[in-house]
């Protein structure tokens, strides 16, 4: 660098330092704050395991059968979560095969039909928005079209709808990706070979997109177990005494149930939810593993 | 099928045979890409009936409560007797719960993306992302707990002692920090992944080390990504609801203060539900609102996000 002034100057003994690669102190640096990365990297699983002990430690007590066969009870003693883990199944069907169905439907016509251009163009980037818009805001789309204006009222479908819009989006998207990975060669080699469009997307398309169709459909179904909030707008009620008997019966489910306890004052009561957070846990850390698995050995090295 | 009906009828008639059923198939391919193209379009509908209904209702707000005393008043009372519908209070808390989470999860969240994507072999990263997924599956109801439960009485307890009240907008935004960071871990990583290689090994060849060449060749060149990373994190922190809604408080803000519970638009939203809401009222008709003003805030992030991502993509290929 600069040399000559350096060696012109006074000062230059120390100066003259400055031109020199200094690897020493760099490499001293790289270590120092590459250790600072994976610290912060590891705090994932630090936050991970901190919640889970957490949890763990405030809920196990209160973890037994009764959580499963008894219903909601002023009485931290006697309360269960029966009517809503049913809730929550019942929710969840309800909701997963909406999603699935206008899910696959829509990702194969954004992918094997439409024609590259303005119109998907459109559709897409409306998808992408509507996977960020947040889900109390669903709970209002569901409150005014389904509770109101088709007159359902706070029952079991109007919240099954409303979380079935909700996780759309998360299922279109993640077929789109399954379906794009397909490879060209296979359409071609069954369009070669006389097949229709619907043929060769029945037979060929779709089974080779399935593992990662369906591991978007269960990230997407344990998105809906956990949501709460649009629940709360479409009025899922928090005091129910009995499992639902249809469709149209009044409800809860499993956060609900979380929200109503963890806001009671009693220490009883905020155990009593940190036990049903854990079995939703359970539920969702199987399901979320369960879809890791699908996508890493079906998804890895098939072409 | 139809099919094998075609050829004796064309036969007895002299015509030339069609083996293919081209007719049949066509009419049902036709029908399917129809079906499809109806399911496609249902997306849209979903986003037209999300504005419709939040415009519907919101209009008829604001003809009971003028836009200007909503936008910029500065009392938020719509649960009390005295009514005062200025949503600025509200904005607020989003806004200092958000700032609060950001100060969380960016620095957190773009060193993971760094060590992940730079640093960690093949089998650290096989434990960290799953890690970082398994974190992104947390509902945000359990984060509210911890904030509640943990965040508030284990750590800023000890802190602040007396001045941290029982729900505060710090442990929200802690809360929402920790919600937010895997998203932002993500999608920093993919981003600085797909830096070409070429560039690494330039700085390399001028002999910067490692560190020099992931903070000042790589991170750089992954600047648009990251921000859209960050916008869209910005924007998830904005409408998380349930941890808010536990731990933010039930009082719209009166100052700046983090330490007291500062609700946020979303909390406000939830709280009219956990009372008995009129339909038709003026409460039920300012959710909306709300609601819609929450709309526009993250639709223009997301659509920002996406505009920066696309628009600086691949300047270096």
């Amino acid at each position: 660098m600069s040399l000559t002034t350096n060696l012109g100057t006074a000062a230059g003994s120390v100066r003259r330092h400055t031109w020199r690669p200094r690897i020493a102190n760099r490499n001293r640096r790289a270590r120092v704050l590459s250790f600072v990365f994976m610290l912060a990297a590891v705090s994932a699983v630090l936050l991970l395991a901190l919640l889970l002990g957490v949890l763990l430690l405030r809920g196990w007590d209160w973890i037994r059968l009764d959580l499963f066969t008894e219903q909601y009870s002023r009485n931290a003693e006697d309360a269960g979560l029966q009517a809503a883990i049913l809730g929550s199944i019942l929710l969840v069907a309800v909701s997963g095969v909406m999603a699935f169905i206008i899910g696959v439907g829509t990702a194969l016509f954004m992918e094997e039909y439409a024609p590259k251009g303005r119109i998907t163009d459109v559709l897409q980037t409306n998808i992408s928005n509507l996977a960020g818009v947040p889900s109390v805001v669903y709970g209002l789309l569901g409150l005014a079209l389904f509770v109101e204006m088709l007159n359902l009222g706070r029952v079991l479908l109007a919240g099954a709808l409303t979380m079935g819009l909700l996780i759309l989006p998360i299922v279109i998207i993640a077929s789109q990706e399954a379906i794009r990975n397909v490879p060209l060669g296979l359409r071609q080699a069954a369009f070669g070979v006389g097949a229709t469009r619907w043929q060769v997307i029945h037979h060929h398309v779709l089974p080779a997109a399935m593992p990662g169709i369906l591991t978007g459909t269960i990230l997407a179904i344990s998105r809906a177990i956990g949501e709460t909030a649009p629940l709360i707008v479409v009025g899922a009620s928090a005091v129910v005494f009995a499992n639902p008997d249809s469709f149209f019966d009044q409800y809860t489910a499993m956060p609900m149930q979380i929200y109503q306890w963890a806001k009671q004052p009693q220490e009883e009561f905020t155990q009593l939810a940190a036990a049903a957070i854990i079995v939703l846990m359970v539920i969702l850390l199987t399901m979320n593993g369960l879809a890791i698995y699908l996508r890493e050995r079906l998804g890895k090295d098939r072409w | 099928m139809a099919v094998q009906r075609v050829p004796t009828r064309s036969v007895m008639a002299r015509e030339p045979v069609d083996l293919s059923g081209k007719r049949n198939r066509n009419a049902s391919e036709a029908l399917i890409a129809a079906v499809l193209f109806l399911f496609a379009a249902f997306s849209l509908l979903v986003t037209l009936g999300i504005g419709g209904v939040l415009l519907f209702e919101a209009v008829r707000f604001f003809r009971e409560v003028p836009v200007t005393e909503f936008l910029f008043g500065n009392t938020w009372t719509a649960l009390f007797l005295e009514k005062e519908w200025g949503v600025l209070p509200l904005v607020r808390g989003t806004l200092v719960v958000t700032l609060i989470a950001l100060l969380v999860a960016v620095p957190l969240g773009l060193m993971s993306a760094v060590y992940l994507s730079e640093y960690a072999g093949p089998r650290v990263r096989s434990i960290l992302k799953p890690a970082l997924e398994l974190l992104a599956g947390v509902p945000t109801i359990v984060y509210g707990y911890f904030a509640l439960t943990f965040i508030t009485p284990s750590l800023l307890k000890p802190l602040f002692g007396r001045e941290i009240h029982f729900q505060s907008a710090l442990a929200a935004g802690i809360a929402v920090g920790i919600m937010i960071l895997p998203l932002m871990a993500s999608l920093a990583e993919d981003t600085i992944r797909a830096v070409p290689y070429s560039l690494r090994e330039g700085a390399y060849a001028l002999g910067a080390t490692k560190l020099e060449t992931s903070l000042r060749v790589v991170v750089p060149a992954a600047t648009s990504g990251i921000v859209a990373a960050f916008i869209l994190s910005m924007s998830r922190a904005v409408g998380e609801t349930m941890i808010v809604a536990l731990a933010a408080g039930a009082r719209p803000a009166d100052g700046w203060n983090p330490l007291e519970g500062m609700q946020t638009m979303t909390a406000y939203i939830v709280a009219v539900f956990t009372g008995d809401v009129v339909y038709g009222s003026l409460e039920f008709q300012s959710l909306f609102a709300v609601g819609l003003l929450l709309f526009l805030m993250t639709l223009t992030m997301n659509i920002l996000s996406q505009w920066i991502a696309r628009r600086y993509r691949k300047v270096y290929q």
